[in-house]
């Protein structure tokens, strides 16, 4: 299974980003061959909409749970249709919330944010 | 003449200067683009009401001619587009309706339907012909609602007096964009002078001539008037705070047409304005 978290560094020791379509790269992680890759997140810069090509990129990969601390409402009809489920992430750095979600210790994401879509000022 | 009348943010007394000046004039448009809390009809209470519908053009794909080429998505630089599971997503809050993918697409599968985001209303209030944006609940972006309303009185000669949004973001330059003068409103506060900066930065950055007017005055310290004069930019007028202001402006009554000390003080007030905008005219012309 593929998992995927945004993250704040290229560092499985490294805590999950606080944002999801704005964090500066993404883990992907191979739970079968242990195999973790990180991506720049082209999207973190973008005008708007950042969440809606950050859950493309997520989704293009295959991906099969997000683990994340939030989500936006546009990022989430994305992942949904792409059936990416999205957990919410605990405090704590990427490898130990890909543990607790091996254990089956996270639970999914219910609380889902309207998002911002550029009101602050765009 | 076209006035703009600002503040860095909501219940400063913006509507409250612009709605009094209209009503002092003789003659005059008021033009509300606080588009998401318009509130200025609510003291005009304006009758003979002419609505019209405010439309954008919204992409949609017709999934039978895409070929999931994905051209439209990589494209869309508002990121308004997703294509998951062989299916293309519009995302309607985020698209801009700038029309590129449509003419993209190599596949022509993209077309374009009509939705509505906001309404505008005009109507009459006395001497004051009222024109006021209301933005529908959820959508996000009014700046073509601003163009449209600055468009809909296009008589130049007559004295516009233009509500501006709260705040410098670019909704608020839209606003200003054709103004020949800003009004700058202020309270006298340490937070409204850090406000009144703010506003003070984005006129001088259109090159806007402006000047303030200090709101809710109590006698000893103001800090926006402070400001002002470190800044060295006119103060066009004092509103003091008073109870009868106060209580004309909770039952939504306009100052000016119900109590004489409010009339001679906007009225003076607008001549200052109309001398101040005119002179600066004669020295950038
Ligand atoms: S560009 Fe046209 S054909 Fe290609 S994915 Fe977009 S809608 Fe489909
Ligand atoms: S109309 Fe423009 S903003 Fe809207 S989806 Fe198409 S390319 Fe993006």
């Amino acid at each position: 299974m593929r998992i995927a978290i945004p993250m704040n560094d290229k560092n499985l020791d490294a805590e999950v980003c606080p944002s999801f379509g704005r964090a500066p790269y993404f883990l992907f992680y191979n739970s079968v061959t242990k195999e973790s890759e990180f991506l720049d997140n082209a999207a973190a810069a973008s005008q708007g909409g950042a969440g809606v090509r950050a859950a493309q990129v997520i989704a293009d990969y295959g991906v099969k749970a997000l683990i994340a601390p939030r989500c936006g409402e546009n990022a989430e009809k994305v992942l949904s249709n792409a059936e990416v489920l999205i957990y919410q992430s605990i405090p704590g750095s990427a490898q130990e919330n890909i543990e607790a979600l091996l254990a089956e210790r996270l639970h999914l994401l219910t609380e889902i944010h309207p998002g911002f879509h550029g009101k602050q000022g765009v | 003449m076209k006035i703009a009348v600002l503040s860095g943010k909501g219940g400063t007394g913006k509507t409250l200067v612009s709605v009094n000046l209209a009503a002092v004039a003789d003659k005059a448009v008021y033009i509300d683009c606080d588009v998401e809390e318009p509130n200025g009809y609510l003291f005009f209470k304006p009758t003979s009401i002419d609505t019209k519908k405010v439309t954008v053009q919204m992409p949609y794909a017709k999934a039978e001619l895409c070929n999931g080429c994905r051209k439209c998505v990589n494209f869309c630089k508002f990121n308004a587009l997703a294509y998951i599971a062989n299916q293309l997503i519009v995302f309607d809050k985020v698209c801009h309706s700038c029309g590129g993918c449509a003419l993209l697409c190599p596949k022509k599968a993209i077309f374009e339907k009509e939705k509505e985001i906001a309404e505008i209303q005009k109507g009459v209030s006395g001497n004051v012909t009222v024109i006021t944006g209301i933005l529908k609940v959820g959508e996000l972006s009014g700046v073509p609602v601003i163009k449209m309303l600055l468009d809909v009185q296009d008589a130049d000669n007559e004295l516009t007096l233009i509500d501006c949004p709260p705040g410098s973001a670019c909704i608020v330059m839209e606003s200003i964009q054709d103004a020949d003068y800003c009004i700058l409103v202020a309270e006298p506060t340490l937070f409204g002078a850090h406000n009144l900066k703010m506003v003070h930065e984005l006129a001088t950055l259109f090159h806007k001539p402006h000047g303030v007017v200090l709101n809710k005055c109590l006698d000893g310290q103001n800090p926006s008037e402070e400001l002002c004069r470190q800044e060295d930019i006119k103060i066009l007028g004092e509103i003091p705070y008073d109870e009868v202001l106060g209580l004309l402006n909770s039952k939504a009554l306009i100052a000016v047409r119900e109590n004489d000390k409010y009339n001679k003080l906007f009225d003076s007030l607008l001549q200052t304005v109309i001398k101040e905008a005119q002179h600066e005219t004669v020295v950038n012309s």
